[in-house]
């Protein structure tokens, strides 16, 4: 089923790591299923937060959709153009459209370049506004959309020089100054300190108004997802468990694992204090998938059935789709 | 400025330090034993006025410092001494005028035969440094981009063998092997040459030293090539690297806007510290070559005991690395703007 009003689709999507070469004693190759059939489609200034604890295939997702890995199976459909397997100028050409913030500021800046320079860097690299005042303009802009104003304080500074929520800003600057129509955030905020977060959160709910950009927010973090998020994605070793209206899903989560999410989120108010749902167990090894549900070895709530049938995606209601036996639904 | 006021501590430790090198400098060579008088006193034919004569030659007649028996350098004096004869504030003063002292074998001036060496030394490790810097870092940078291949593990184990040669048994080999290809074997210049035509001396020099420098690019370039292909790895493995990549920049230009900056700074240091310390550290290749370098005439000197040129050649040394480390200094502040804030 595909409708090509969508801005973003994904089909299918895979991504398959080696872990390890072939050995001597074992012929057959040990992979990792860091990504394992993902579906998720975008429309046009939206934003979809992807929820997963660590290790679901969160980032892997965003570098797979950034082309920074190649994807196993599946299909990427950008702004109706099949990017799957996108040439190198093909590529070039949508790093333009599609940006991405990583999660760690201190790592993601070059320590030798001032933040005029780091901003600078993609339009140089694009060759775009060649003027030498109209590319200043553009970075100053930049700047001061992320909020670091005045922008001429910050132009000739190194990043050592900045807090940790300055380079964050900067960090967006440069994806900004390209005017992206997507931008992926791999967990912005997690390095950052909680007084910042909010800061930085503020920032991104205030582009995509101004500037209409969609956003794919990752996050382990549930609580800041109903913040400003559009929909919710909930994912468990490389899939979609669960997806739906953000306050849908968070006021009727339908997966047994979004609902072990959502127990453990601390409510201030004790009178609301539900009961905590504890997953028991680690995370299965991404390697050697369970068996049927890859969600039924830690399930509080598991059947028989789920240990031999993968559960198919139902509705459950409009636009809210879960991938559990136990939730009633019609299938799509 | 700040870069000033980085620039101007820096200078301030090396003069700091080039001040203490000499000091220990000098007294290291008062404190052993032997010099060109005594070692005379056995000849029953040396008179006692000779000895004496030998002695006001080279300066030992002077006492070596006021109070040198109360080993207190500040009790100024009830010694009966002039400070300013003693052998160690002669020696300061003659040190500002450029005079090093005179050679105990030779009986010429320290200076001018360890300018002399020195030249043929920076002549050697200069065209070795450039030769094995270049190389290296060429094939560390080829190395890294082709990460684990068999190109890769290639470069890797070659550089290990180069590394861990010894750089005299490598010397022999190549001796060996030149001579059986018609190079010269020894010196710097075929005797008789003096007369030719400029050009043509030029050319026997360079004759005499492709073995030398082969030597020492093949036993330097290894550790160059390996510093440098861990040293990118390393940043390549960086976030910025990714985000440069996300950008839309390709291989090439991450490798020279975003890698290379980075990576350079491990290497900086060793080939400053390298620098400094080939200066002494050709000894190997100068005496398997028979070179007249400044490692030849320190392996000379101790045979002789010919004390003032090593003292003279110590210091050239400790100021070599002091220079080579001030160097490396500047060049990081240079490199990375974290440097001066420290």
């Amino acid at each position: 089923m595909t409708t090509p009003e969508y801005f973003l689709e994904v089909h299918e999507l895979k991504k398959y790591f080696q872990a390890g070469r072939p050995g001597i004693f074992s012929r057959r190759t040990r992979r990792v299923h860091a990504i394992d059939g993902v579906d998720l489609c975008l429309e046009r200034g939206e934003t979809i937060a992807l929820v997963g604890e660590s290790g679901c295939g969160k980032s892997t997702l965003a570098l797979t959709l950034m082309g920074l890995e190649k994807p196993t199976a599946g299909r990427i459909i950008f702004e109706a153009e099949e990017i799957t397997h996108a040439d190198e100028r093909t590529r070039k050409a949508l790093r333009q459209r599609i940006q991405m913030v990583f999660q760690d500021p201190y790592e993601s800046l070059n320590p030798t370049q001032t933040i005029g320079e780091i901003v600078a860097e993609p339009l140089v690299v694009h060759g775009l506004a060649r003027e030498g005042g109209e590319r200043q303009g553009r970075v100053v802009r930049a700047l001061e959309d992320a909020g670091l104003k005045p922008a001429a304080d910050y132009l000739h500074r190194y990043p050592h020089q900045l807090s940790g929520g300055q380079r964050q800003r900067v960090v967006i600057a440069s994806a900004l100054v390209l005017e992206p129509h997507l931008l992926i955030a791999d967990e912005p905020v997690s390095m950052l300190d909680v007084s910042i977060r909010a800061e930085i959160l503020n920032l991104l709910a205030e582009l995509r108004r101004t500037r209409q950009i969609s956003i794919i927010f990752i996050t382990h973090d549930l609580g800041t997802v109903g913040y400003f998020a559009d929909r919710v994605a909930v994912m468990y070793l490389g899939r979609i468990v669960e997806v739906g209206r953000t306050k849908e899903v968070l006021k009727n989560p339908q997966h047994p694992y979004t609902k072990a999410l959502l127990s453990v989120i601390p409510v201030p108010n004790p009178r609301l204090r539900r009961e905590r749902v504890i997953l028991q167990g680690e995370t299965p090894n991404p390697i050697d998938l369970p068996g049927g549900c890859r969600f039924h070895p830690r399930c509080p709530v598991a059947e028989e059935r789920c240990q031999q049938d993968e559960p198919p995606r139902v509705t459950a209601a409009p636009l809210h789709h879960a991938a559990c036996w136990l939730v009633s639904g019609k299938k799509p | 400025m700040k870069r000033t006021q980085y620039l101007l501590k820096r200078l301030g430790w090396s003069v700091f330090t080039i001040a203490f090198v000499l000091v220990l400098n000098f007294f290291l060579f008062r404190v052993l034993p032997g010099d060109p008088a005594r070692a005379g006193v056995h000849d029953p034919r040396l008179k006692q006025e000779a000895v004496e004569a030998i002695r006001v030659r080279f300066g030992l007649d002077k006492p070596v410092i006021n109070c040198f028996e109360s080993l207190n350098p500040v009790r100024f004096g009830s010694c009966d001494v002039n400070p300013l004869e003693t052998q160690f504030f002669i020696y300061v003063r003659n040190l500002f005028k450029g005079d090093l002292g005179i050679s105990y074998h030779t009986n010429r001036p320290v200076a001018e035969i360890l300018a002399e060496r020195l030249w043929n030394t920076i002549l050697l490790i200069g065209l070795g440094q450039i030769l094995s810097i270049f190389l290296g870092v060429a094939l560390g940078i080829f190395a890294a981009w082709k990460a684990r291949t068999a190109i890769d593990y290639g470069a890797l184990l070659t550089s290990l063998l180069a590394w861990s040669l010894p750089t005299f048994w490598l010397g022999i080999i190549l001796l060996f092997w030149g001579s059986a290809h018609g190079l010269p074997i020894a010196g710097k210049a075929t005797p008789g040459t003096s007369s030719w035509p400029l050009m043509q001396q030029w050319g026997d020099v360079l004759r005499h030293m492709l073995m030398p420098t082969l030597t020492y690019t093949i036993v330097y370039l290894g550790e160059y090539t390996l510093i440098m292909r861990s040293s990118l790895l390393d940043v390549l493995a960086e976030d910025y690297i990714l985000t440069a990549k996300a950008k839309g920049l390709n291989t090439f230009q991450i490798l020279k806007d975003h890698a290379l900056k980075n990576a350079m700074l491990p290497l900086v240091t060793v080939i400053a510290i390298n620098l400094g310390f080939t200066v002494a550290g050709v000894l190997q290749i100068e005496a398997v070559f028979s070179w007249p370098g400044l490692g030849g005439a320190i392996y000379e000197s101790v045979l002789r005991r010919d004390y003032p040129i090593l003292q003279g050649a110590f210091l050239l040394i400790a100021v070599a690395v002091i220079l080579a480390n001030l160097i490396a200094d500047l060049t990081y502040s240079y490199l990375d703007p974290r440097v001066q804030s420290e």
